[in-house]
């Protein structure tokens, strides 16, 4: 079994992620920030803007998970076990849009109808 | 951060099998406050998605028109309104946080007491000005526009109770961060974590491992302020 308490000599060894990764990271959050402004600014409507969004969103997130909260050089699984549950969040908004709809559907349908 | 012990055991999904078989710890090299933080990430991750899919779910379903984010936030800037020009700046300030974030936490490791330190102040500044623009950005809304929680002069009234509970939500945790960046860039500067002093309230030793704990934390507030420009201030 290795020993993974580390003694005093090994922390010193512990190496670090070379500048240059973070200054790239951070210029690309700022480049796709700029982008998603811009798709306000610009004032795309209905799927293009909602696909634009959701791109750069994900991007962002991805980028900061991975490389300013290290998760790309972590092990296996303690980034399983930090995004599976990501996929319960997903199935509560498949629901919760179903039930949007229903709800604006009830709501026109009794309006036109009466209680 | 790598770590030669690591290197021996085995990687990709047999070490995480091979991990979650193992015995004592299956977070390998990970310190357990790491690991803890990321629970409360995680825990924190279903509270906003909660507040984000109800809004979601409201937005879906009102019959009113929802008022319209980009018109909402925009600011006058020489007459002329640019649309959410205080939101595009607080994102950048926001990132700018996490940047020199990532930066203290790389300097710490590398046992770089001082750079560390003033990169710690640094976020904070960026975090402090970022709470201090939502503060303008409330203000404005609340006395200028009238904007409640039950009603506002744009449109669905649902729109007040959701903007000040999320962004109320996300400002309370920058204004945390920012206390803790605070607290923390003082103990890096005293050399809290060179010497390995005893904290007060856990008696353990500092270590230089609490300021990447930090910095998850911080991250993650950024995190959700991605998910919030995107869904809230975009859509």
């Amino acid at each position: 079994m290795v020993n993974l308490i580390m003694s005093e000599t090994e922390k010193a060894q512990t190496t670090t992620h070379k500048i240059g990764i973070y200054l790239w990271i951070w210029g690309l959050l700022f480049v796709l920030s700029f982008c998603s402004y811009m798709v306000d600014w610009f004032q795309f409507q209905g799927l293009v803007r909602w696909t634009l969004i959701v791109t750069f969103m994900l991007l962002k997130a991805g980028l900061i998970m991975a490389f300013f909260m290290h998760l790309f050089w972590e092990r296996y699984a303690i980034v399983n076990v930090l995004l599976w549950p990501m996929t319960a969040i997903a199935c509560f908004i498949g629901l919760m849009v179903a039930e949007g709809r229903y709800t604006m559907f009830a709501r026109f349908f009794y309006f036109v109808v009466g209680g | 951060m790598s770590d030669p012990a690591l290197e021996k055991l085995p990687g990709g999904y047999k070490g995480l099998t091979s991990d979650f078989g193992s015995d004592q710890t299956i977070f390998k090299g990970v310190n357990w406050g790491k690991a803890m933080m990321w629970i409360f990430l995680l825990s924190d991750t279903f509270i906003f998605s909660c507040f984000l899919i109800s809004y979601m779910k409201v937005r879906a379903s009102v019959v009113d028109e929802w008022p319209y984010p980009s018109e909402v936030f925009a600011l006058n800037f020489m007459g002329v309104p640019v649309p959410l020009l205080l939101i595009a700046i607080m994102t950048f300030v926001l990132i700018t946080s996490s940047g020199t974030m990532a930066l203290a936490v790389k300097f710490g490791y590398e046992r770089n007491r001082k750079l560390c330190a003033w990169f710690l102040l640094a976020t904070a500044l960026g975090g402090l000005t970022f709470v201090g623009m939502q503060a303008f950005e409330w203000s404005k809304l609340i006395f200028h526009e009238g904007v409640r929680p039950w009603s506002n002069p744009f449109g669905a009234p649902q729109f007040g109770s959701f903007f000040f509970m999320i962004t109320g939500f996300h400002g309370t945790h920058v204004s945390i961060g920012v206390i803790f960046l605070f607290i923390f860039s003082r103990k890096t500067f005293r050399g809290d974590f060179d010497i390995g002093k005893r904290g007060f309230f856990t008696s353990m030793k500092s270590d230089y491992v609490a300021i990447e704990i930090l910095g998850l934390y911080w991250h993650f507030v950024d995190l959700v302020w991605v998910f919030i420009f995107a869904f809230f201030y975009l859509w």
